[in-house]
């Protein structure tokens, strides 16, 4: 039991976004496999427009990126800030604000998607009311963080709240430029700009919300529950300088590599690429540096699951960061853009570095704040296995359809024309869509049985009163 | 136990940032700009963002024409009262998600969809329809290619007439109405970033109140591609 640190720290917040992070990993993974399976028996469209393919989509990238994401984001960033810091929240209030607002955005998206309410550009369909909100919520959360990191202990800031303050930054100037929009209705808006300035906008945005909040907040996670999981210190302090600078300034270049060959000035999308390629650097300095910080530790994997997680997690996103630049070559582009190539790439990355480094943050983490054990070691290592699988198989099923797409649409016949129609490609895609659903199902599979096992972890430490007993006892100082 | 690597050495610019917060962020703050400043600013003022635009016969050189005078291949023009409301139906489902509506210039491309796009086709797409998947085909120039009725027959079932289509059925488009009064809101709202809707352009919008979702959507899909008039052996970008 850490009395110490709950009498120190604000954790209540913290339990409450952590509780939350494992239903909405529940929700968005449950709205994907459906939406995966539309795709594949069409006939689960059921003639509603409530629940059409085209409605759910955002509804699913929603739930994951800002739900799930969001709600990891704040309960790790919350929680590491006080105790890198070694200092309480800077406001209580404040903290709660980001609590009851971001669920709000996160009912509000519920409502609205699957009405058809959307600014149609992707993952930032929420219209303007909601945009507004978003824009409030967030920055509660990053003027808190940097105010408790201001009102630190410490003489230098921890490496993890270098992370997470690139994110606050950026997610701010990222979603203030590209929602700027014009009002024609309290449910309906026209972005502020058009055509090719509004596309490049949109992927500055939609690569930067991968950079900056799928990927570098997700660093500041793992610098933290590595270093803590594995009990040894960060490898290499200047291995994680050089990289944060390098991916602060690298990654915002590369939204212009998802437009390439279009009608943007072919300037744009080759100056995209060439840093996409330079980013392999930066990228695998994150994952060297969390990897072998586990150096001489290795074993620790043997019996320790929530390690695991967190090491698989560097796994995927060393592969995945490798894969991106690859894509964003323009050769390799040509083919993949367009086809589930990049479906499949999202998901290396979403699935298997975004989801699994905070599934093992989360399970780090519930102990700890609720000052229990988790109720069992043996699901967690039951939801590893099942997150793997699925995610290997999603990515496998993705690759095979993606590049089968990509081909078909460019094979000529011997008399010089194209061989396939675009239906015959449709059809062709038909068993990878089904294996895509089961993966994602088996993936889905392993998120309720962490739901249950941190309900019951929550119930037991309910019955057991350690929460309040925490709280109330006794501390030596 | 420590966190930090047991060497954490800082000197100079990276120690005094670790120390102020205030410092950290700025710098972080000046690292993220540098790039947007590079590549998106020169857009909204380079001449080939939008090299076709001098180009006779790709922008609809209007004068005092209404909307309605506008023949097929004149160039490109805002879209008509009845194809805003398709096109506002359109990004209600979601269709962007599956279609993308941008050319590449590749051979197989050209034979598949027709001549790659250029920006001037969507200078007035307020957001860009570009898309980012082809689960389904491109419809950056469907129009024409099929029958209003065909269309129709597509929305309300695409496997009645596309049996391998994967696509969602839309029967309520047959049900749904579009109202005048608010696609006039609309008009105006865009005439504000930009779209340039004359009065005249916007009082017609009147007369579409009653029309079905179905009419608007098959309007916009019908007007996809049509506006410019592409010349053989002219190079569109640059």
């Amino acid at each position: 039991m850490e009395a110490a640190a709950e009498q120190k720290y604000n954790f209540g917040v913290v339990r409450w976004f952590a509780v939350m992070t494992a239903v909405y990993l529940v929700v968005g993974a449950l709205v994907g496999v459906y939406i995966a399976s539309e795709l594949a028996w069409p006939v689960l469209n059921f003639d509603s427009p409530y629940l059409s393919f085209g409605r759910l989509r955002p509804l699913h990238t929603n739930a994951v990126i800002f739900a799930f994401g969001g709600c990891i984001l704040m309960a790790t960033g919350f929680y590491t800030v006080q105790r890198t810091c070694n200092v309480s929240l800077w406001s209580n209030k404040m903290a709660w604000f980001t609590f009851w607002g971001w669920n709000l955005i996160i009912v509000s998206a519920v409502i609205t998607l699957p009405l058809g309410l959307t600014q149609a550009k992707e993952y930032a369909e929420l219209e303007w009311p909601i945009d507004i909100l978003i824009a409030v919520v967030w920055l509660s959360f990053m003027i808190n963080f940097l105010m408790t990191v201001a009102t630190r202990k410490t003489s230098h800031i921890y490496v993890s709240n270098w992370f997470f303050m690139g994110m606050l930054i950026m997610i701010t100037l990222l979603h203030v430029v590209n929602s700027a929009a014009i009002p024609v209705g309290l449910f309906k808006s026209y972005s502020a700009y058009s055509g090719v300035q509004d596309a490049m906008i949109q992927w500055w945005w939609g690569h930067n919300a991968v950079g900056f909040y799928l990927t570098a907040g997700f660093l500041g996670i793992m610098y933290y529950f590595v270093p803590k999981q594995a009990n040894r210190p960060v490898f290499s302090y200047r291995l994680s300088v050089i990289h944060f600078w390098a991916l602060m300034f690298g990654y915002v270049w590369l939204g212009a590599h998802h437009l390439q060959y279009t009608a943007l000035p072919d300037w744009t999308g080759s100056l995209g690429a060439a840093v996409s390629l330079a980013m392999i650097i930066p990228s695998w300095g994150g994952a060297v540096n969390g990897m072998m910080t586990l150096s001489g530790a290795w074993d620790k994997l043997r019996n320790d699951y929530v390690l695991r997680f967190l090491i698989m997690s560097l796994a995927f996103y060393a592969m995945s960061t490798f894969e991106g630049p690859v894509m964003s070559i323009k050769t390799v582009n040509a083919l993949s853009h367009y086809t589930d190539w990049t479906i499949g790439h999202v998901h290396s990355g979403a699935l298997g570095w975004v989801a699994m480094v905070g599934v093992g943050a989360l399970y780090h983490l519930i102990p700890k704040v609720f000052h229990t054990p988790l109720y069992s070691d043996k699901l967690v290592n039951m939801h590893f296995w099942t997150a793997t699988i699925g995610t290997v198989i999603y990515i496998v099923a993705m690759w095979v359809s993606g590049i089968m797409q990509g081909l078909m649409w460019r094979a000529y016949d011997e008399y010089g024309t194209l061989a396939y129609t675009f239906a015959e490609s449709v059809e062709a895609m038909h068993p990878y869509y089904a294996m895509r659903a089961i993966g994602g199902g088996i993936f889905l599979l392993g998120a309720v049985v962490m739901l249950y096992n941190i309900i019951m972890t929550v119930l037991q430490a309910q019955k057991q009163g350690t929460v309040k007993a925490a709280q109330t006892a006794a501390v030596t100082a | 136990m420590s966190l930090n690597d047991p060497k954490p050495n800082p000197t100079g610019i990276q120690d005094k940032a670790e120390r102020n917060v205030w410092l950290f962020a700025f710098l972080t703050f000046l690292t993220v700009s540098v790039a947007g400043i590079v590549e998106i600013v020169p857009l909204f003022y380079l001449d080939s963002a939008l090299p076709a635009k001098n180009i006779p016969g790709v922008v609809w050189d209007r004068g005092d024409k209404s909307l309605d005078d506008w023949k097929e291949g004149d160039g490109v023009r805002p879209l008509k009262p009845l194809e805003l409301a398709g096109r506002d139906i359109y990004q209600r489902e979601g269709c962007y998600l599956c279609h993308s509506q941008m050319v590449r210039p590749f051979r197989d491309e050209r034979e598949r969809y027709g001549h790659y796009s250029l920006a001037s086709e969507s200078m007035y797409d307020h957001p860009f329809q570009w898309g980012s998947k082809r689960t389904g085909p491109d419809i950056a120039r469907l129009g024409g290619k099929y029958s209003d009725e065909w269309h129709i027959a597509h929305l309300i079932a695409p496997r009645s007439v596309v049996p391998e289509s994967v696509m969602p059925n839309y029967p309520w488009l047959m049900e749904g109405t579009v109202d005048g009064e608010q696609i006039k809101a609309h008009m105006s709202g865009l005439r504000k970033v930009g779209v340039p809707y004359t009065d005249a352009d916007i009082d017609s919008a009147s007369v579409i109140t009653g029309k079905t979702e179905m009419e608007a959507m098959v309007a916009y899909l019908q007007s996809l591609g049509t506006m410019v008039k592409f010349q053989e052996g002219v190079d569109y970008r640059e």
